[in-house]
């Protein structure tokens, strides 16, 4: 951890000279060099957005910088805010600071921060995944100096299998279902989990449903050139019959919900990194559990680490300590940064 | 093993009973004969001896995984369950093995027991090179000898009735012993298991082997509704519900067995038992509760106290003598070796009294007797006799139909058994350590250990005096205000709502941490049932409860509220 001077004034450091590009400051993490924040969870006057999940961006900043792809989102989850967008790889000066954003794979429009002052480089990652996602653009390797990373699923437990796997029973799950006459509830993330389900789905299995709570998204994803297949909402279809095929999308927050009802006897299924766990399926009581997250498993954070050369990592949220002891031991100099990232409602992770 | 690993799944993942009966009798249906007997044998509870240690398996996770032994540990704790573990961690597989379960199990698993470590250990990366993630997983659940997915042995006996288009009784009368730790199931036990009604088999009933349970079902009723579910009084055959353990004694051929519900041999136990039993004219088989009652008594004793009997190996006379054991019987399943489970209840009663009576002279009166019937003219009568169960000894009483047939399993087919419980004795009570839970509570703290006060706090400020100085840690500041002294673990009873606002509590109020144990902020108040309570000089609080379990979460009750050892001390009194 860094010392408290370092800490809370960011123009202090141990050595006499400003080295660090980001530290902690109560409202998040700071850029000194640039006069900008990261992801803040407090109202800052301005604010580099990594991407459009609540516990990244949050209201009450008065200025947003974004990759261009999360525009729609951002707008979709924040409405009018000051935003300005970026290309990926469009170069920025802010203050001493030279900024830019780069595809962290995610979700639609999620961005690494790459910050380079006097010739050092640090990149904040953000939430990211190396595996492919037709959804958005797909994670790219950034040297640095520095990194700035999560780990939430850091255990060497999470490997997952690759995506085509997981698609493949999900159609397999939906289509038998559907044979027995029998609506699958998948739950899922409302951000970028259900429309990279919608996307890779063989639709045409049968109808896809889509709970209210994943509309404006939806709209967002396609709004952005995403092409996604075409869904209804469950107030739309007259002929209940239609439901008894239908794939039917919902966020977690859905399971128990009277919403359900009208689906009858259903399979239910969750869509989550969180299922490779034996007992974290069980504990849900769902008939199955998919594997698929849109965060690192294991071998990509280490691969993720490994490619930016970094010889100094800071883990802002997940298995921290167990990321942290693990760098160190292979010889990095690894630290934390402790922030509010990785709570978001709907991603209830299971910390250790 | 891909057969058998999917069939794993489609159970694992399944929450319909009608689903996983189906995926059995699909199973059955495909798979080779003895591939399909060591199915049946592991799914109906079926255990070998472990094969290999679970320090051999870490040593071979570690190596395989090439992890550090502390990262090993994290995972484990975030996993919960050793062999889902090390299935997770490895590489993935090279290639896949197209062996079919009996061959893993008779030429792989079985000869690594006895081997040289090294050896077993480089065994087994061999194997786990050959199969995916969940075969793994079931490779190490069957090494270790633990294995269980949601299904009962009654569901895999539906299952096997289904698929052999035989009575489920009468499968489950071939299932006895079919899952004995000696036991090596073939094609041929196979065959013997599936093999269609009315066969030799069937017939003669083998050496020893008792008849499956017939387990009664919990009274849901209230007092007041007991005459429109249950009828007169006069319909049912009313007795004691004893604490102990129940069993079947059997005597054929001169030979006496005694068999516990698990269907576990436990002649060798209680030889007593055993020797009374000789006296009994051949092709009997009774069905009662052995219980530890001293001489004269007129109660049985603690549950505990029996409990010394079955931990230890060696019955010694000196043992025999301190807590003596004997069978009260309440049933005959088998008289002159003809099986009259399928008389009404009170035509075996009857057998059952004069067969006592009968052979009473010879039988000495302390180790085989007759389960009194309790009689009063009406439910409400019955209900104050229950009341008096805890100062006799008793979980409360028994009611059978009298015309009922002798079932099996917990089956409302046949007949009609009923438990009434009396409800349990009842404290209020502080959380003050947790622990996480394991298999589907695995990374949740759901295992935790209850106090009550050494002495009531004077008001809300000392409880809070107390709560303060825990929370700062200070020894200091404890002197002189009240203790909590722990004396309960439970873990049952919350809903997975309430588990998951609980574990958010503990992990936000951890005053330290002990490896996987936490010590907490005393602050939340749970009411704690337990069927029985003694004095144990092994526990801190001197205090030991039998089937501790949350009965719910106290929001209403303020810390200071919580109960003391004195209330403990006044249940103690009151409990015979």
């Amino acid at each position: 951890m860094p010392t408290a001077c370092c800490a809370w004034q960011p123009w202090c450091s141990r050595e006499g000279k400003i080295t660090d590009l980001v530290v902690e400051r109560p409202q998040g993490l700071y850029c000194p060099a640039g006069d900008f924040h990261i992801d803040p969870w407090h109202p800052v006057a301005r604010a580099v957005i990594t991407h459009a999940h609540a516990d990244h961006a949050r209201s009450g900043h008065a200025h947003y910088l974004a990759a261009s792809e999360a525009r729609h989102l951002l707008r979709a989850r924040l409405g009018d805010i000051d935003l300005q967008t970026i290309a990926y790889g469009e170069r920025l000066r802010i203050g001493d600071a030279t900024v830019s954003l780069h595809p962290a794979g995610h979700v639609l429009g999620s961005a690494q921060v790459r910050i380079e002052r006097s010739g050092r480089v640090w990149v904040v990652a953000g939430d990211y995944k190396l595996d492919e996602d037709r959804t958005c653009a797909p994670f790219e390797s950034i040297a640095g100096d520095v990194l700035v990373t999560e780990s939430t699923f850091g255990l060497p437990i999470y490997r997952w299998r690759p995506a085509g796997e997981v698609f493949a029973a999900i159609n397999a799950w939906w289509s038998g279902n559907a044979a027995a006459g029998r609506s699958s509830v998948l739950f899922c993330y409302a951000l970028g989990k259900a429309q990279r389900i919608l996307a890779c789905v063989d639709a045409s299995i049968g109808p896809i449903v889509t709970h209210g709570a994943l509309e404006s998204l939806n709209d967002a994803y396609r709004a952005t050139g995403v092409t996604l297949p075409a869904t209804l909402r469950v107030t739309a279809i007259a002929d209940k019959t239609t439901l008894r095929a239908a794939l039917v999308l919902a966020p977690p927050s859905a399971i128990g919900s009277p919403w359900l009802k009208r689906f009858g006897d259903y399979s239910d299924a969750f869509a989550s990194g969180w299922m490779q766990v034996r007992g974290a399926r069980r504990r849900r009581a769902l008939d199955r559990g998919f594997v698929l997250s849109d965060h690192a498993d294991w071998p990509g954070l280490s691969q993720a680490i490994e490619a930016t050369g970094a010889a100094r990592v800071i883990v802002t949220h997940g298995y921290v300590a167990v990321m942290v002891r693990w760098l160190r031991e292979r010889g990095l100099q690894a630290d934390a940064f402790e922030t509010e990232f990785g709570d978001e409602a709907e991603e209830v992770a299971e910390p250790s | 093993m891909k057969r058998f690993s999917q069939l794993f799944i489609e159970l694992d993942t399944s929450t319909s009973t009608n689903a996983k009966v189906d995926a059995l009798a699909r199973y059955f249906a495909s798979a080779p004969p003895e591939d399909a007997a060591w199915a049946a044998y592991f799914l109906a509870g079926g255990k070998p001896r472990q094969t290999v240690g679970s320090r051999a398996l870490r040593e071979f996770a570690l190596a395989g995984s090439g992890l550090p032994p502390w990262l090993f540990e994290e995972s484990y704790q975030a996993v919960g369950d050793l062999a889902e573990t090390i299935a997770l961690i490895l590489p993935p597989a090279a290639d896949e093995s197209d062996a079919g379960l009996a061959e893993w199990i008779v030429q792989r698993l079985l000869p690594l027991r006895g081997q040289p470590p090294a050896q077993v250990v480089e065994r087994l990366h061999q194997y786990a090179n050959e199969l995916d993630t969940a075969g793994r997983f079931l490779l190490i659940k069957l090494i270790g000898g633990g294995f269980r997915v949601g299904v009962s042995r009654l569901l895999v006996t539906r299952a096997l009735a289904l698929h052999a288009g035989v009575d489920p009784k009468v499968v489950a009368q071939r299932l006895i012993g079919y899952t004995d730790l000696t036991a090596r199931p073939d094609a041929s036990s196979w065959q013997a298991l599936v093999a269609p009604a009315g066969s030799a088999a069937d017939a003669q009933v083998s050496h020893g082997t008792p008849y499956p349970f017939f387990l009664a079902f919990q009274l849901a009723a209230t007092l007041d509704e007991f005459a429109t579910v249950l009828g007169p009084v006069r319909d049912w055959h009313v007795e004691w519900k004893y604490d102990g353990i129940r069993a079947q004694l059997v005597k054929r051929d001169g030979r006496a067995w005694l068999w516990s519900r698990g269907e576990e041999l436990i002649s060798e136990r209680f030889p007593e038992i055993v020797a009374a039993a000789a006296n009994l004219p051949d092709g009997i088989v009774l069905d009662g509760e052995v219980l530890v009652w001293d001489p004269g008594a007129g109660h049985p004793a603690p549950f505990a106290r029996l409990q010394t009997r079955i931990t230890r190996k060696n019955v010694t006379p000196k043992l025999q003598s301190q807590h003596p054991v004997v069978f009260v019987a309440y049933d005959v399943l088998e008289v002159g070796g003809v099986d009259c489970r399928q008389q009404p209840q009170q035509v075996r009663r009857a057998t059952l009294e004069s067969l006592l009576a009968d052979h009473g002279s010879q039988i000495t009166d302390s180790e085989l007797r007759l389960s009194p019937l309790v009689r009063e003219p009406d439910w409400y009568a019955l209900a104050r006799q229950r009341a008096q169960s805890r100062a006799c000894g008793v979980e409360g009483l028994m009611l059978k139909r009298v015309d009922a047939r002798y079932g099996f399993g917990r089956s409302k087919e046949t007949g009609a058994w009923w438990k009434w419980k009396i409800e349990p004795m009842t404290v209020d009570c502080v959380l003050v350590y947790a622990q996480r839970g394991h298999g589907r509570r695995a990374s949740l703290y759901t295992d935790y250990t209850f106090a009550v006060w050494d002495r009531a706090p004077r008001d809300a400020i000392e409880a809070q005096a107390v709560r303060d100085a825990v929370a700062a840690a200070s020894t200091g500041a404890m002197r002189d205000l009240p203790q909590l002294v722990p004396f309960a673990k439970a873990y049952s009873g919350l809903t997975d709502a309430e588990i998951r606002q609980v574990d958010a509590t503990i992990r936000k109020t951890t005053v330290e941490q002990f490896g996987p144990v936490r010590s907490v902020v005393p602050e939340l108040v749970f009411e704690l049932g337990f069927e029985g309570i003694q004095r144990s000089p092994r526990h801190k609080s001197g205090i030991a409860v039998r089937f501790p379990r949350i009965l719910r979460w106290r929001h209403d009750k303020p810390l200071h509220d919580a109960d003391t050892l004195a209330s403990l001390e006044v249940l103690l009194s009151a409990s015979g």
